[in-house]
């Protein structure tokens, strides 16, 4: 029960991390169709922004500021970059993230060097927040959690209840007739995917001093949120946010089982031994194909649905 | 992509494949320092591999993340049977056991392609990758097969030797790969000839009208991926041979993502558009990479170039220009091509210097903050060099866009009298 309750909670947190990343790529993939490849390395820029300023200003500017310069940089890469190559088609824009990505990875290798950053939670958030059965549960993954869960209302308040939000939302399926009505809308795509690379940065920021800061991390993430919006559903906010709990999910009680079919077979009076036919995957463990089961999942679910959890198109 | 029609005469054919074959067999003999060889073996094998990428990419329109796997599963198959030869399991000359690599990566073409060619643009390309993060993961998990973070390693110089060959000094490996290179650039130019390539072109241009003439796009892209599955395994064969050690590197993400920048940069649209990326590809790689550790940035930077403003690649700058020097044009653009180039050099000088400044002055500022570029020494906590950096990047970039639309400019006149001439 003390297992359950906590790894619940920590599914929880890590699933809302990941709904920040994906509610963003997103926005952006039904709003202009380009499904940003660089998404993750913003989550990366975030988290290193994050620890330069909170080393300079400490932890609580850093909060607000990394996100608005991440939001900046993925504002001039739409306007300077992906505008630049939009008349050869979404491959051309992917191609262009793709190759985003690389810079990105690279110039963090510049900057910060090729391994980790000390990027750590600050002292005013350490500690335990409250005591379950016997697990002391950290202040930090109750205020990710806190931040997730505002940002999520703020993004669902701001769509829906502000006039950008509606423009925004009208330009989602008829950009053309928003266009006619007088908005700008090459401005409205900037500002929407300034603000997903924000979300994705404000995401690093609370996520790179939870998990790692290196050079690695945006690859190591970026895979996993294309997962959440496939097996969402592309283009659909609601099937991203319940996929980005269910690899949560999958990926927290994964990694701490121990089962392997050779305990389920002992259970049927069946023993496996070495000489058994293909005796390696009858031995792998559940926390041994943790790191499978996403993409297995989404390979899964394009078999039998391919249109995702909440998807209204296909591909 | 600009579609342009370029058929040269059939003697012309025979001239650039003979040229071709010609070039491979005798640089080796020409060029004999010893990282020459492993540099060509290196591009030879990445030929195939970039070449049967371009079956998806250029002739199928299907843009993967993920191509590393078939080469890399073709690699350990390939790996595993010569370690069960030389046991005297069976006997298989090594001469061929890349076409059991090849027949390894047609398999899991058939395997992974079905599911993942159901659909192609954006759809195909996350699948792709998906599938290429699986198989990677799965590389860790089964380390029987996989042979876990060492790999798995082998020996090519098994059983009698015949006629001398026993692939023990490299050069004869060199003649291996160039023998399979030169077989399957033939095969898969051939390829694209047949009505299946022909309908590989159709479905990525109009899938729609494809479905309407009564074609499976679906069956198309499959039988495609499958193809291209097998000669992937057969790069990945040669691989194999070549370093005599596969790891789970290679159905990694990174060999994945390498063959899409070559391939990319070289010219999708152009059969021999691969084959000019991967030279590029590899000679940076090694040139660029002795020098710098920042090479993957310039290379990074060169790719990004290439999509924005040459999304054809070098081969489409190659063919641009074969109708401006059949007209005589090419004089009208050596003014603008000179001003552009010496304009570029200061705008690359002023970029090198920035990233290069940056990379010294992040790993050993406190330590040794001398450093030497270009031959001149300084000192990089200094204020002075970088304000020459950044006034050479800002001054370059200035200078270079004008130079860039006289260029433009050259361009649309060429192209206004070459329409002339045609009505």
């Amino acid at each position: 029960m003390e297992f359950f309750l906590i790894s619940m909670l920590n599914s929880l947190s890590y699933g809302l991390l990941l709904f920040m990343l994906s509610s963003g790529l997103t926005i952006i993939f039904s709003m202009m169709g380009v499904l940003n490849f660089a998404h993750a390395s913003f989550y990366m820029i975030g988290a290193y922004f994050a620890y330069q300023i909170s080393t300079w200003i400490g932890f609580w500017p850093a909060l607000a500021v990394a996100p608005l310069l991440v939001g900046s940089v993925g504002m001039a890469v739409e306007r300077y970059g992906l505008r630049t190559v939009h008349k050869y088609g979404h491959v051309a824009e992917l191609l262009f993230t793709f190759g985003l990505a690389y810079l990105f990875e690279e110039a963090v290798h510049l900057i910060w060097g090729r391994s980790s950053v000390p990027y750590a939670v600050p002292p005013s958030l350490e500690g335990a927040a409250f005591t379950l059965f016997s697990t002391d549960y950290p202040i930090y993954r109750v205020f990710m959690m806190a931040v997730s869960v505002s940002m999520l209302i703020g993004i669902y308040l701001t769509l829906t209840r502000s006039r950008i939000g509606l423009v925004i939302q009208a330009a989602l399926t008829h950009p053309q007739s928003v266009e006619t009505l007088g908005h700008n809308v090459p401005r409205v795509f900037m500002l929407v995917f300034g603000g997903g690379s924000a979300l994705a940065g404000l995401a690093g920021v609370i996520g790179g001093n939870a998990f790692i800061t290196e050079p690695g991390m945006a690859a190591a993430v970026g895979p996993i949120v294309f997962v959440v919006v496939v097996v969402g559903g592309m283009g659909s906010l609601a099937g991203a946010f319940l996929a980005s709990l269910l690899i949560g999910v999958l990926q927290t009680f994964s990694v701490a089982l121990d089962y392997s079919l050779v305990d389920l077979f002992a259970r049927l009076g069946i023993t496996i031994g070495p000489d058994t036919p293909l005796a390696a995957v009858w031995n792998l463990t559940i926390s041994q194909t943790a790191p499978v089961l996403p993409y297995l999942l989404m390979v899964l679910m394009l078999i039998f649905r391919p249109k995702g959890i909440m998807g209204t198109r296909e591909g | 992509m600009a579609k342009l029609k370029y058929r040269p005469l059939n003697l012309g054919r025979w001239f650039v494949w003979g040229g071709t074959a010609l070039l491979m067999i005798v640089l080796p003999l020409i060029f004999t320092a010893g990282f020459t060889l492993t540099l060509l073996s290196q591009i030879g094998v990445g030929i195939i591999f970039a070449l049967s990428y371009n079956m998806l990419l250029g002739q199928g329109g299907m843009l993967s993340f993920g191509h590393a796997v078939y080469s890399g599963l073709g690699a350990y198959f390939t790996v595993h049977a010569i370690n069960l030869i030389s046991k005297g399991s069976f006997y298989f000359p090594v001469t061929l056991t890349p076409l059991i690599g090849g027949l390894a990566g047609m398999i899991f073409g058939v395997i992974f392609g079905y599911v993942t060619t159901k659909k192609s643009g954006t759809t195909f390309a996350m699948i792709s990758l998906g599938i290429g993060e699986m198989v990677f993961a799965c590389s860790l998990m089964f380390a029987g097969f996989f042979g876990g973070e060492a790999g798995i390693s082998t020996n090519r110089v098994i059983g009698k030797a015949f006629l001398g060959i026993t692939y023990g000094p490299a050069i004869q490996v060199y003649y291996l790969i160039v023998g399979w290179a030169l077989v399957c650039m033939v095969a898969m130019f051939a390829w694209t000839q047949t009505p299946l390539g022909r309908m590989a072109n159709a479905v990525r241009d109009n899938p729609e009208r494809a479905e309407f003439v009564g074609y499976d796009t679906h069956m198309v892209r499959f039988l495609t991926l499958v193809l291209s599955g097998f000669f992937a395994g057969i790069a990945g064969g040669l691989s194999c041979i070549n370093y005599e050690i596969v790891t789970a590197e290679n159905v990694g993400a990174v060999r994945s993502g390498g063959v899409l920048l070559a391939t990319f940069i070289g010219g999708a649209g152009f059969f021999f558009g691969p084959i000019i990326g991967i030279v590029v590809f590899f000679t940076m790689v090694t040139a660029v990479g002795a020098m710098t550790q920042a090479w993957l940035f310039y290379l990074g930077i060169l790719f990004l170039l290439m999509v924005l403003y040459a999304p054809g690649g070098f081969a489409s700058l190659i063919v641009m220009h074969v109708p401006v020097i059949k007209a005589r044009l090419m004089r009208r653009l050596w003014l603008p091509y000179a001003a552009t180039l010496a304009t570029g050099m200061v705008l690359f000088a002023g970029l090198v210097s920035v990233v290069e400044m940056t990379y010294h002055f992040s790993l050993e500022a406190g330590t040794n903050p001398e450093m030497k570029l270009l031959g001149i020494a300084f000192n990089v906590t200094h204020t002075a060099p970088w304000a020459v950096a950044v006034a050479l990047l800002v001054g370059g970039f200035v200078v270079s866009r004008f130079a860039w639309s006289a260029v433009g400019r050259a361009w649309g006149d060429i192209v206004h009298v070459l329409q002339e001439k045609s009505t």
